[in-house]
């Protein structure tokens, strides 16, 4: 406990280093998952194929190996080289986190009647207009819970970057625990880091949900 | 020309209407939904001004048919066209087009997220590229002219059905159309509130407006229709006025219509 107190700073840079792959990530994966969502209900059946592919392919592959991809593998053909680690860290939570946010966007587009599209289209909105102004405003206000779910599981997610040397929480507890024999105390104080941020989601998402369900 | 007539965004709703050819044409339009047969070469051309009632049994294919005209469905064969001009395929042609058809709901779909007033404005602002302040005036005079205009600033939800279905008139008649579809305005209504959206479209028709209004009202018929269209089995049986259809129909499947909902 001692030395985490003696090195608070190197705790509280590790925590930060977490909050920025969290934020980067999340907004990245909020913004790529609608566009892919906005694929697969459109009308362009080339677009909705590569959004189903690309969804069947990312979602089906574990994260651990999206790291090594963009970690080990895309530097060997060229990609990502001198890239800085957070940007690294950031591209691979996201590109595995945007598939799972758009099948969540996607099941709250399912979810708006289609008479609402229907008469977007009558008064004359392109498909474009049609998404952006009636069915995603729509969809988001019926997602809050699921894609808050995904933006926590997304943020517990981000540890797995420790393995490839960023110094988040996690590869700053195991910096402590290979120092230190009060294993617990260290297991409890970055548990509670991150329970603090997801909890920071959590109340957001109800934040959200009151706001909207307010204004309809 | 349809194109000479999307320019003038600014023109009154009873005003005449400019162009060649009948406002609708509709010629030898087929549709099936999988093996079932909805639309049966439709003809049917509705000229300027004309209110043009469609009445059948349920399953007739009166909704397909008035979901095609704006081509929310598609058709399988056969033309329509509007004002002269063939219906575009889906695209930014197809977007303008239906700017100039008003089309309401028989389950209004207002957008629940947006108040009254932005249901009447959305459209103005962002199809014709109005001012917010212009298109809110021009909305408000129209929610007036509906009987709703203090109820502006609410959500649909807190209206009651005849209020919201007067509202997607009024969000109709905001793009200044050249044409109004009614897709059973009133069937989704309870008993009372059936007459105050009748007493709108009644009034509607009488200011010159072109309007096909598939319905079961029969009064409205005989009021406000210039002409009836009935249609059994996806094809359309027997046309005539109002009063002839009523009080003489020629064919054997209109009288049993007319039997099973005048009697009772």
């Amino acid at each position: 406990m001692d030395d985490l107190l003696d090195q608070r700073d190197l705790v509280l840079q590790a925590f930060w280093l977490t909050i920025q792959l969290a934020v980067l990530s999340g907004v990245c994966s909020l913004a790529f998952g609608t566009v892919l969502a906005a694929m697969r209900v459109g009308p362009i059946s080339v677009l909705r194929g590569a959004a189903t592919t690309y969804v069947t392919l990312v979602r089906n592959t574990p994260l651990l190996l999206m790291f090594v991809f963009v970690f080990v593998a895309a530097p060997n053909i060229g990609w990502f080289v001198g890239t800085p680690f957070l940007l690294k860290g950031v591209i691979a939570v996201s590109v595995y986190t945007s598939a799972f946010i758009c099948e969540a966007v996607r099941s709250g587009v399912n979810a708006v009647p289609l008479g609402q599209a229907e008469a977007a289209r009558a008064i004359g909105l392109t498909f474009g207009q049609t998404m952006t102004s009636i069915v995603l405003p729509q969809a988001f206000r019926a997602v809050v819970p699921p894609v808050a779910s995904v933006l926590i599981a997304m943020t517990k997610n981000t540890s797995i970057a420790a393995v490839f040397g960023l110094m988040e929480l996690t590869g700053r507890m195991r910096y402590f625990t290979n120092n230190s024999a009060d294993d617990t105390a260290i297991f409890l104080t970055f548990a509670v880091l991150y329970i603090v941020l997801v909890e920071l989601i959590s109340a957001g998402a109800i934040g959200l949900e009151r706001r909207w369900r307010a204004a309809r | 020309m349809l194109t000479s007539v999307l320019g003038m965004t600014a023109s009154s709703t009873s005003a005449p209407r400019t162009g060649e050819g009948a406002a609708v044409d509709l010629a030898g339009v087929n549709k099936w939904f999988g093996d079932l047969h909805v639309l049966k070469d439709i003809d049917l051309s509705v000229e300027r001004g004309e209110v043009v009632v469609v009445i059948g049994p349920s399953g007739s294919g009166k909704s397909t048919l008035c979901r095609a005209i704006n081509r929310l469905e598609t058709i399988d064969g056969g033309s329509i066209t509007l004002a002269g001009e063939p219906l575009p395929e889906e695209g930014k042609a197809l977007a303008r087009m239906r700017s100039d058809v008003g089309m309401v709901f028989q389950s209004f779909n207002l957008f629940a997220h947006k108040t009254v007033l932005e249901n009447v404005t959305l459209g103005p602002i962002k199809v014709r590229g109005a001012k917010r302040a212009e298109a809110e005036e021009k909305a408000r005079r129209l929610l007036d002219r509906v009987g709703v205009g203090h109820q502006a600033e609410k959500y649909p939800a807190q209206l009651s059905g005849g209020q919201q279905q007067r509202v997607a008139i009024a969000r109709a008649l905001a793009m200044d159309p050249q044409l109004m579809l009614f897709d059973e305005p009133t069937s989704a209504l309870d008993p009372e509130m059936i007459k105050e959206v009748l007493d709108v479209m009644v009034d509607l028709a009488r200011g010159g407006m072109t309007m096909i209004v598939v319905t079961h009202e029969m009064g409205f018929a005989r009021t406000a229709a210039d002409r009836v269209v009935f249609m059994s089995d996806g094809a359309i049986v027997e046309e005539n006025t109002p009063d002839e259809f009523f009080t003489n129909p020629r064919s054997e499947r209109a009288r049993d219509f007319l039997a099973k909902i005048l009697k009772h």
